[in-house]
């Protein structure tokens, strides 16, 4: 454990690095990022005449700019990465260092934040001076709760797709199920709506489901006004979530690698 | 020391047919088919040998090794190395071996080596000292210099393959598992990594097993030879022992001053081979004294080797039996 603490400097500085040489591939991946901005164009529009639902065109700025700053901060490629490593039998030399590697490609990715901040923060500053401000909270605590709940949603994001990416083990072609995935994760994580726009029975579903706690709570945070209590449940859920899907991943990890056939070379 | 006691690594292996029809059936019903990769291998290694393993494509060689390495779970059998039961990858254990594969890189691809090599020290807990050292070392008997600020996807296969080594060496194994380490490199390259390799068994007492499609890395690193075929153990010791079984002559090769007759050479030896006045002949060990005389004598050659089988003759000899029993068992 203390090996792996005292690694964590070098990994980020390493992940810095490889962050800079990649960094057209970077960018493009930052700007695909775009479904926020098509949705925000859209219901804007909706609600320009009269507030649809109770949510003025104000709103769907600010919740919509808060997407896309949570979701480029958040988002993660762990799976393919993983995925492809088990299918070529790249992950064979990972496999040969004394790291876990959930902690390796944790590194890398935390090490890429930074410069998807670079992106994310002008358009938060510009959400703050655009018509979006006055949809945003004020209350302190809520405002304290942003970053840990930022990481948490990253954690619970991480893990699971790291559990999606081990699953290479057991299926060669398992990313066919991540569309399946993302197909949920966009309904039900506030991706494409907010989540009381959703229908009743899915409105419920997606309240507790994972994927509210990867993207919407964040979001929630900054574009609404908890009840201390609803705050603490929500934090709570989100905590649990982390935990879980830590487990998850990490569960999944250690069955499927007993099945690894480092395949090639 | 290194033990493997009955060890044995199956696979089970989609099959199907080719065409349309049968890519349609697999669809519902897929026909799977156990593969013995490894099929029952004991054998002891002791700390500081040199040992080659040698088989043809798909013999186990390869799946021997990663278990060894920890990679693969044996399917039964024990496997012991460093004191460690390998697949559990603890890590008091990946910190004493290194696999170096021939066809798989561990250098990250976009940044320099000296990065990876960083990485590998932070990764592997080096003491700061102990990593200079080492890489100071390891950079002059390989001369890595001027590779060690290049980006790894502008290095030559041979320049990567010099800084995949040193990569895999920085912590210093005790137990190293090279596989294909020298393919696809030109003839000096080849010797180098040869040399490298062993001067650091002798420098750190280092265990090596080696596979290699080059007989040459095999006969200039490795006293003792383990043959793997379809799985399983056909041969333990070391090489001028399987020289021996398998083909005693020797090859006698000349070059003629002037031509004589097939007739005359078979007196000395078996014709093996004529090209022009250049003859390799077949001959008996205890027959060499005569048929030296013989060529030095009346026939006046030019030059004159006395050497053993080639190593490839005699494995394409040993996988062909092997293949006979196994026919003649089915």
């Amino acid at each position: 454990m203390n090996r792996t603490v005292r690694a964590i400097p070098t990994l980020l500085r390493v992940g810095v690095a490889e962050t800079i040489a990649y960094r057209a591939e970077f960018l493009i991946w930052i700007l695909t990022t775009t479904l926020p901005l098509v949705m925000l164009g859209l219901w804007t529009s909706v609600a320009e005449e009269a507030p649809f639902r109770g949510y003025r065109s104000a709103d769907f700025v600010a919740y919509y700019l808060a997407t896309l700053i949570v979701r480029n901060l958040t988002g993660s490629w762990v799976a393919w990465q993983i995925s492809e490593e088990i299918r070529t039998g790249a992950m064979s030399m990972r496999l040969l260092r004394p790291l876990h590697p959930f902690v390796a490609f944790a590194a890398s990715h935390v090490a890429a934040i930074p410069f998807r901040g670079l992106v994310a923060i002008p358009i938060a500053l510009g959400l703050l001076v655009s018509s979006g401000a006055s949809s945003l909270t004020t209350e302190p605590l809520q405002l304290a709760l942003i970053v840990p709940s930022l990481i948490l949603a990253w954690l619970i994001t991480f893990s699971i797709l790291f559990a999606f990416g081990a699953l290479a083990f057991f299926i060669t072609k398992s990313m066919a199920l991540l569309n399946l995935y993302f197909g949920l994760f966009t309904l039900l994580s506030g991706y494409l709506l907010p989540l009381p726009l959703l229908p009743g029975w899915i409105a419920q579903i997606a309240e507790w489901s994972p994927f509210r706690f990867m993207l919407s709570v964040p979001v929630e945070l900054m574009t609404r006004t908890f009840e201390p209590a609803d705050l603490a449940i929500v934090m709570l859920g989100q905590l649990g979530w982390t935990i879980s899907s830590l487990v998850l991943a990490l569960w999944v990890w250690r069955l499927g690698v007993r099945r690894f056939e480092a395949v090639g070379g | 020391m290194l033990r493997a006691v009955d060890l044995t690594k199956h696979f089970r292996v989609h099959k199907r047919p080719p065409g349309f029809a049968a890519t349609m059936r697999s669809l519902v019903h897929r026909k799977y088919e156990v593969v013995k990769a490894v099929d029952g291998v004991s054998f002891t290694i002791e700390r500081g040998e040199r040992v080659g393993f040698l088989g043809p494509n798909g013999a186990g060689k390869t799946t021997t090794l990663k278990v060894l390495a920890g990679l693969l779970h044996p399917t039964s059998g024990e496997t012991e190395v460093e004191g460690h039961v390998p697949f559990r990858r603890h890590a008091d254990f990946l910190q004493k071996i290194t696999l170096v594969m021939g066809q798989k890189s561990q250098l990250i691809w976009d940044l320099p080596p000296s990065e990876t090599y960083a990485m590998n020290r932070a990764i592997f807990d080096v003491p700061a000292a102990q990593f200079r050292d080492t890489l100071d070392e390891l950079t002059e008997l390989l001369d890595l210099a001027p590779l060690l600020d290049k980006p790894t996807r502008q290095l030559s296969l041979g320049e990567r393959m010099k800084c995949e080594l040193a990569a895999a060496l920085l912590h210093r194994p005790r137990t190293l598992f090279l596989d294909e380490p020298t393919i696809g490199l030109d003839v000096a390259m080849q010797l180098a990594i040869r040399d490298f390799v062993r001067s650091y068994n002798q420098r750190h007492e280092a265990t090596v097993i080696l596979t290699s499609h080059y007989m040459d890395d095999v006969v200039a690193l490795c006293p003792r030879i383990i043959v793997i075929d379809s799985g399983k153990l056909i041969h333990d010791g070391d090489l001028r022992g399987l020289i021996k079984t398998m083909d005693p002559d020797k090859r006698v090769s000349f070059t003629l001053t002037e031509t004589i007759t097939d007739d005359a050479l078979a007196k000395v030896g078996t014709l093996l081979k004529r090209d022009g006045l250049r003859i390799t002949l077949r001959v008996p060990e205890r027959e060499i004294p005569a048929a030296v005389g013989h060529l030095l004598g009346p026939l006046h050659v030019a030059d004159l080797a006395i050497e053993d089988p080639p190593l490839e003759e005699i494995l394409r000899v040993m996988f062909g039996r092997a293949k006979d029993i196994r026919e003649a068992a089915t």
